[in-house]
């Protein structure tokens, strides 16, 4: 996907360029292009390197799981087709906990875990049951708390307040799943 | 609004330091560890970044999108959304990179603390790749029907886009 997204971008940029006489800033674009991509990795790496540091902190403390075991009662309510003792929900809550904290990279291991579990009371295995379902759509509408990635790049472009994303982002994010898992209910219901 | 925004952060990290310290963790050593992954997170992404902003700015700098967009302008610019923003709220569901590389663009031209600069910031956080992760996550336990999955994480992703707009022009 990304690989045709990929030649796609350039190919059509590229043509479109010469198409329409434009081949000096394609030009210099490609040829500053490096720079450019460098700068911003390296924007970004020195507030990765702190929060991931921080975010360990909270996985080795058990913060992570006490969060975790905070939202899990939440969790039986929006997937009544998972038996309660079921160990994919402990682990569908440490995946929304570390996703909420920013942690993605620790956050991709429990949700493929997740899946596994559910997969083992998915009656037709080549078809996405239910629970899959409202797992994804929590998982993708992203809840975040601090988007670190934003908020270096926003320091390193010389923002006066580049916090002041952080409550917005939540709100949007927070509008985002809840309309997700409205419609997945909706749709759960008509399927009955 | 802001000041709700300013102490999110100090006070997470008193939490985290506290709660480490409460449970007598080495908290420095856990630092290092994580910082130790996080550089290795970074260096392993830095191809995938270059590779995007190639491809991005090649294609920014066609102007193509604008040639496309045109059309949709008069429609755009009664609902008050600034046209440089589309790329981005297009490629959000597929690809987190891509989309850091227009951010990154727009904080070039425009600053972050315009109003173009901090909807990219919010669109960036508000939702995830939605395509990218139905695909990883299905295709470790072989799952093929996928059925409502993509339809329902889209208009996710939809309602956080429009969110994000409201929210600009409504506090900033």
């Amino acid at each position: 996907m990304v690989n045709y997204i990929w030649i796609f971008l350039i190919l059509v940029g590229i043509f479109f360029s010469l198409l329409t006489g434009n081949l000096e800033t394609i030009n210099n674009s490609i040829l500053t292009n490096g720079k450019e991509g460098f700068d911003l990795i390296l924007s970004i790496l020195p507030i990765i390197v702190l929060w991931t540091g921080i975010m360990k902190i909270a996985e080795d403390s058990g913060l992570l799981k006490k969060f975790a075991s905070l939202v899990e009662p939440l969790l039986s309510r929006l997937f009544p087709s998972v038996p309660k003792n079921n160990p994919a929900l402990g682990y569908i809550a440490s995946n929304i906990a570390a996703n909420m904290l920013g942690l993605g990279s620790a956050a991709t291991p429990f949700g493929l875990k997740a899946m596994k579990e559910l997969q083992k009371i998915n009656p037709e295995k080549d078809t996405a049951s239910t629970p899959m379902i409202t797992f994804l759509v929590l998982n993708t509408a992203g809840v975040t708390i601090i988007p670190t990635t934003v908020l270096a790049l926003r320091i390193a472009h010389n923002s006066i307040n580049p916090s002041e994303i952080i409550i917005p982002g939540v709100i949007a994010t927070f509008c985002s799943s809840l309309a997700g898992l409205l419609l997945d209910y909706f749709i759960r219901r008509k399927n009955k | 609004m802001s000041l709700l925004s300013k102490i999110v952060i100090p006070l997470f990290v008193v939490i985290v330091i506290f709660y480490g310290f409460k449970k007598k963790i080495n908290v420095y050593d856990s630092f290092l560890a994580g910082a130790k992954e996080g550089l290795n997170i970074t260096l392993s992404i830095f191809p995938a970044i270059m590779a995007m902003v190639f491809a991005i700015n090649i294609f920014l700098d066609s102007n193509f999108i604008y040639f496309l967009l045109n059309h949709l302008r008069g429609f755009l610019d009664i609902l008050n959304i600034p046209l440089e923003i589309m790329p981005m709220a297009l490629l959000r569901p597929v690809s987190g990179t891509a989309t850091l590389a227009i951010m990154n663009e727009i904080f070039i031209q425009y600053g972050s603390d315009s109003y173009l600069g901090r909807l990219a910031s919010i669109l960036q956080g508000c939702t995830d790749t939605t395509i990218y992760v139905l695909a990883l996550y299905y295709s470790s336990i072989g799952i093929k029907k996928t059925r409502y999955s993509l339809g329902v994480g889209l208009f996710a992703d939809l309602v956080g886009i429009i969110t994000a707009f409201i929210l600009t022009m409504l506090l900033f």
